[in-house]
């Protein structure tokens, strides 16, 4: 069953409708002690990130290792990488929506969820960065007392109108599928489920009415965040592009970021798709063939990566000014050479092992690199924003060198934290699975078919 | 004297009498829907638990009026992009880096943004508004939880005296289920 390919499955007469409805309702149920131990760990983490939070409000940056000129670090780091890790959601959830790849249905809903938690998560970054959090309301395009508005010029204000958008529509998008699927489980749920489910399902019982509005909306909607997908990054590597310092200020920067992006979200869909099918039992439902075709578009995008470093470091070599090369040579042997080469072993080396088949099919070593590809995405990020702006070369500070401190890896493990929060409790109580769109994969029942059998 | 209570009176009306028919196949709700036309019913509703271009097909439907919603709101966040970034620039002149007080390339941004968002929001409005004008018009009609699972469904709004009618033509059709609701 587990490997059977398209075709085949689409002819299996095993898998019903029904099948499909009670394999997604059994994943909300009551959970077990593993999830609670989950739970638990993801909540400890968000409570030591919280605690850090407040040490940063009392005491101020200063606590976050800053030192000039490395003012952006890890908040910002882990900013780029949450909203990286959106990415992929929506490419599966939209662009592969639009290109009809039927695969998608299974796995879509998962990424989707992702991507909502991952924006929320990384919307939390610019806010404990700003530093006076209670001024976090001066982001919002306003005139100050003496009448003076935000510079549009500026890619910050991009990013905020960016990170906005992207947060809103991805949420409409998943909330637009999810309508459905709710009235799917509500009618088979009972107890105080039913009520929640009740209530969240707005109504929906599939008339012909309601499904005439539905689909293209949901068209629409697909087509809206499609161009988000590519713009969104884009507008966040412009923060850097559009600065001048050196190995920022390149004009590769949005489309590296851009597969970047959804490279490492797709390593983030496989980390968290491996157990989510082995604990909630869809297999059945999510096959080898939806990991095969996830670790294809990580090697796409893992090769769109290595190309952009060759590039980059190329050019820096090539035709670069003085600056830029040093920049390039103290991301390989200054002080945090470790942080680059593990970006480029996990990003640049590592996907080259998914060009073998029996790589793509193996579900514990893709979850082995998915894990190194999210842990050398993290490193890029790291390099690009802290590594560069502790090592501008020009500077006559630069022996003030930057470390990270307690309280910037208490904020980050916090963010990993709130985002597994989120998602485990998402899965617990919703549909994590697509129903009416995995039934759209099926052959319908036929009475003329029934009748030949 | 009481009075109407409005959301009741929008959202619950009186049930509807009519049949519901509760089909296990696809074909044969298709040739229901094709059967209730040709016998000249036509304000009928189709339950399905997944959208499916046969019963699009059979039912024959006007283009949803979505679309001119998404439209409408594309363009105007598009409008309001250009607005707020230009009013602003040109509110309290500032010049940055050089560049003209009101320079479009940087605020195609901050349009194009707007045009998502605002697109998105109005398609939902879009689809709330006609679902809802949609359960006005049809009232508080049959349905049943299969038809979210793995049934298909037609409730024909009927008088007692057609019901029997009704009822025959769905029979007719392989419905396994008929009942008066």
């Amino acid at each position: 069953m587990a490997t059977t390919s398209a075709p085949q499955r689409a002819a299996d007469p095993q898998v019903t409708y029904d099948d499909v409805t009670r394999t997604v309702y059994r994943t909300l149920g009551n959970p077990g002690k593993g999830y609670y131990a989950l739970l638990g760990t993801a909540v400890a983490m968000l409570a030591w990130g919280v605690i850090c939070l407040l040490y940063l409000l009392r005491y101020g940056l200063g606590l976050a290792g800053y030192s000039m000129p490395a003012y952006w670090a890890i908040y910002i780091t882990c900013f780029v990488f949450w909203v990286g890790i959106a990415h992929s959601g929506t490419l599966i959830s939209a662009i592969l929506f639009l290109f009809r790849a039927g695969w998608r249905t299974a796995v879509y809903r998962c990424a989707e969820i992702m991507t909502v938690f991952a924006v929320m998560t990384a919307g939390l970054f610019p806010l404990i960065h700003i530093g006076r959090q209670w001024f976090f309301y001066w982001l919002v395009p306003y005139p100050n007392e003496r009448g003076l508005w935000p510079n549009f010029k500026s890619p910050l204000v991009w990013d905020e109108f960016a990170i906005g958008t992207y947060f809103t529509v991805s949420t409409c998008f998943l909330i637009m599928g999810l309508i459905p699927d709710i009235a799917a489980v509500r009618d088979i749920a009972t107890g105080w489920r039913k009520k929640m489910y009740a209530l969240t399902s707005l109504g929906w019982r599939g008339t012909n009415e309601q499904w005439r509005h539905y689909r293209p909306a949901y068209l629409y909607l697909a087509a809206l965040a499609t161009p988000l997908v590519l713009s969104v990054h884009s507008v966040v590597s412009w923060d850097f592009a559009m600065a001048q310092v050196p190995a920022w200020h390149e004009t590769l920067f949005a489309p590296y970021f851009v597969a970047g992006a959804i490279y490492s979200g797709c390593a983030m869909v496989i980390t968290l798709l491996v157990p989510l099918r082995k604990f909630f039992h869809l297999e059945e439902i999510v096959t080898i063939r939806h990991f095969e075709n996830l670790a294809k578009l990580c090697l796409t995008t893992g090769m769109i990566v290595c190309y952009a470093y060759s590039v980059e470091n190329f050019v820096a070599w090539y035709g670069g000014p003085t600056p830029e090369r040093e920049a390039f040579l103290y991301r390989a042997f200054g002080k945090f050479w470790w942080a680059g080469w593990t970006m480029n072993i996990c990003n640049a080396f590592l996907p080259w092992l998914l060009w073998f088949k029996k790589v793509r099919t193996n579900i514990t070593a893709l979850f082995v690199i998915a894990f190194f590809v999210n842990l050398g995405m993290w490193m890029e990020r790291f390099v690009i924003i802290a590594v560069h702006l502790a090592g501008e070369p020009f500077n006559k500070f630069v022996a003030a060198g930057y470390n990270a401190t307690w309280a910037d890896w208490g904020i980050m493990a916090g963010s990993f934290g709130w985002f597994f929060m989120w998602f485990l409790l998402f899965v617990k109580n919703f549909p994590s699975v697509s129903v009416a769109e995995v039934k759209e994969e099926l052959p319908p029942p036929q009475r003329a078919a029934a009748r030949h059998a | 004297m009481t009075l109407a209570n409005p959301l009741t009176a929008i959202f619950a009306p009186p049930p509807t009498p009519g049949v519901l028919g509760v089909f296990g196949h696809l074909d044969s709700t298709v040739s229901a829907i094709e059967e209730l036309k040709r016998t000249g019913h036509r304000d009928f509703t189709v339950y399905s638990p997944l959208p499916r271009h046969e019963l699009e097909h059979a039912l024959a439907q006007p283009v949803s009026p979505v679309r001119a919603f998404t439209l409408i709101g594309g363009i105007s966040g598009c409008a309001i992009g250009a607005w707020i970034s230009l009013y602003m620039s040109y509110d309290w002149p500032v010049q940055v880096g050089g560049k003209t007080i009101g320079s479009i390339p940087a605020y195609v941004v901050i349009m194009f943004e707007m045009t998502v968002l605002f697109g998105a929001l109005t398609t939902l409005l879009g689809v709330v508004l006609n679902v809802l004008l949609a359960a006005r018009h049809q009232g508080t009609i049959a349905y049943d939880p299969r038809f979210t699972n793995d049934k298909f469904g037609i409730f024909v709004p009927a008088e007692a005296a057609q019901a029997g009618r009704v009822e025959g033509v769905l029979k007719g059709c392989g419905a396994e289920e008929v009942r008066r609701g």
